[in-house]
């Protein structure tokens, strides 16, 4: 009897045709693909992305120049060198991220005791040469003002957890 | 004797031939070299080149404070990173003496589980596509899509999540992120009904698989084997079951063991393994209880950031630890979990400093890949595809 069982299901192709009938079947289902540079995945509130540097509403930048950021990243791409402004405020004068030595873990978001450094939700900044990736203060902080709103509504969001 | 009758009787030595299989190979699983020596389409021996990954972690993890260090293990096996954070953060408490409060401890269960999951649906699916069943893949990379969209909600990353922190986790759970994992695990096990039936009795799938690459019991422990692998070969281990870390001493959960120790069995393990872990992923959406997600100590973890922007201490607190770290008292353990691939092993020395003294890391994969010559011996160059396959490894760990 196991004979003819064995011999009936190899005849048969029972086990192929139960395959090809399951991928048939998935073509009716709904597609899970997206179009992409139209459509995008989900992204939280916590998404480590490009960084950017904010300012406070009043036009100031937020970065006091601390170097918790410089001395928590574990693969030492932020370079900080800083002096007292003309009134007497401590700020940088060179905040320069190297994007293609960041890990992306997130610790300097973390570090940060002004909200200044933020790793924001645009994750689309492929470029074509390397130097360009050599992030300086001017391009974080134009960074800042693209992404402010967005920025800012994150933050909000996630401030229960933080 | 004729000439005729001297070229038909002739021997004729042909030298075997070498074959350089990767680094680029597609089946190679990364930056696998493999030297094959062959004799006709039959390998004599297979002879596994490693290094091409190499970054040296272990050395790097001696220059950073244990906070810098974690982001490190999840560059090693990058498809199953927390579960490597896991064994860190697990080394680095053991040494501090602290224990994570039971949410963290609830939270780092249930993604372990989410991890293996993620690990054995990149594995499986891969391998059927290493000889030939291209659906697999196609349908698992949506369902690891949704797994990795937990990820990012969790730890704000999709691979390279940093989230266990020693001590605990980085952030709590983002409100609703448990019923949707819930609604997840509901909906799941339709689909490891659907890759099975794509896979388990296809003959197509048994031919390339069955009895190919076979390891029996007492070898694969004397190669140093763990996890799927070891318990294809029947050997009931499993570190979660045998010292249970965390909370899986109060989970129900059952270790699937094979039989002929083939890759067909390898497979099967996985499989059953991933429908365990969705039932484990249940059991701790059921139990977890809110709470605090670090240890209240200031010392090990940093304080909230209200409290930080109010609180004089708490933000010395806050830049103590993100400068110098925390110290480590000196001492020294072995630490090990149960990642999807495996026993992961952290060796943890510490000097009474803010740094690892030194850290060495026991890879899962390495001890798989030294047992490659054995495995491969006498089978078809074709098969060697299906054995690595089957053997799951990934070089960001073995090659550290």
């Amino acid at each position: 009897m196991a004979f003819l069982d064995r011999t009936a299901r190899g005849l048969l192709m029972g086990e192929l045709l139960s395959g090809m009938a399951l991928t048939f079947g998935y073509i009716f289902r709904r597609k899970v693909t997206i179009n992409y540079p139209y459509e995008k995945g989900p992204l939280s509130p916590r998404f480590k992305g490009e960084h950017a540097l904010r300012r406070y509403p009043n036009g100031e930048e937020r970065c006091i120049a601390c170097k918790l950021c410089e001395a928590v990243c574990p693969a030492q791409a932020i370079t900080i060198e800083a002096e007292p402004r003309e009134d007497g405020s401590r700020r940088t004068t060179r905040y320069d991220i190297d994007m293609t030595k960041c890990i992306y873990c997130g610790l300097c978001e973390e570090a940060c005791p002004v909200d200044a450094i933020v790793e924001g939700p645009n994750f689309e900044f492929a470029t074509e040469t390397r130097e360009e990736l050599l992030y300086n203060k001017d391009k974080l902080l134009a960074n800042g003002d693209r992404w402010e709103p967005e920025i800012a509504r994150r933050l909000e969001l996630d401030a229960p957890y933080r | 004797m004729t000439d005729t009758e001297a070229a038909a009787t002739r021997e004729v030595e042909f030298d075997g031939h070498k074959l350089n299989f990767g680094p680029q190979h597609p089946s190679a699983h990364g930056v696998l070299r493999l030297i094959l020596q062959l004799d006709g389409e039959v390998v004599e021996r297979a002879d596994p080149h490693i290094g091409l990954l190499h970054r040296g972690t272990e050395k790097l993890i001696e220059y950073k404070s244990y906070i810098q260090a974690t982001p490190y293990f999840d560059r090693l096996d990058y498809t199953s990173p927390m579960s490597q954070e896991h064994a860190f953060a697990l080394a680095v408490e053991k040494l501090l003496g602290i224990e994570a409060p039971e949410r963290a401890k609830w939270i780092r269960t249930l993604f372990s589980e989410i991890t293996r999951v993620l690990n054995h649906l990149l594995n499986v699916t891969t391998y059927a596509l290493d000889v030939g069943a291209i659906t697999p893949a196609l349908w698992g990379f949506e369902e690891r899509e949704k797994l990795m969209e937990f990820y990012e909600a969790a730890s704000g990353a999709r691979f390279h999540a940093n989230y266990f922190r020693p001590g605990g986790v980085a952030k709590d759970l983002p409100a609703g992120l448990e019923a949707r994992i819930a609604e997840w695990a509901e909906t799941f096990p339709q689909f490891i009904d659907d890759l099975e039936q794509l896979l388990t009795e296809n003959r197509i799938w048994k031919q390339r698989t069955v009895d190919i690459g076979v390891i029996d019991a007492e070898t694969a422990l004397a190669w140093g084997f763990s996890g799927p692998p070891l318990r294809a070969s029947g050997v009931p281990w499993d570190l979660r079951r045998a010292q249970p870390y965390e909370m899986y001493e109060r989970l129900d959960f059952k270790v699937p063991v094979g039989r002929n120790g083939d890759s067909y069995d390898r497979y099967l393990v996985r499989v059953w393994e991933i429908r365990e872990s969705v039932n484990i992923i249940r059991q701790c959406l059921a139990q977890m209880k809110p709470g605090p997600v670090k240890v209240q100590d200031r010392k090990f973890t940093p304080p909230p950031r209200a409290e930080m922007k109010q609180s004089m201490e708490a933000l010395i607190h806050h830049f103590k630890l993100y400068t110098e770290g925390f110290h480590v008292p000196a001492g020294a353990t072995y630490t090990v979990v149960e990642t999807p691939k495996g026993e992961f092993g952290v060796y943890l020395v510490a000097d009474g400093s803010n740094r690892p003294y030194r850290c060495k890391i026991r890879a899962t994969g390495f001890a798989h890949l030294q047992a490659l010559n054995l495995l491969t011996k006498r089978h078809m160059l074709a098969d060697c595809c299906a054995i690595i396959g089957s053997l799951d490894v990934v070089f960001g760990e073995i090659d550290r």
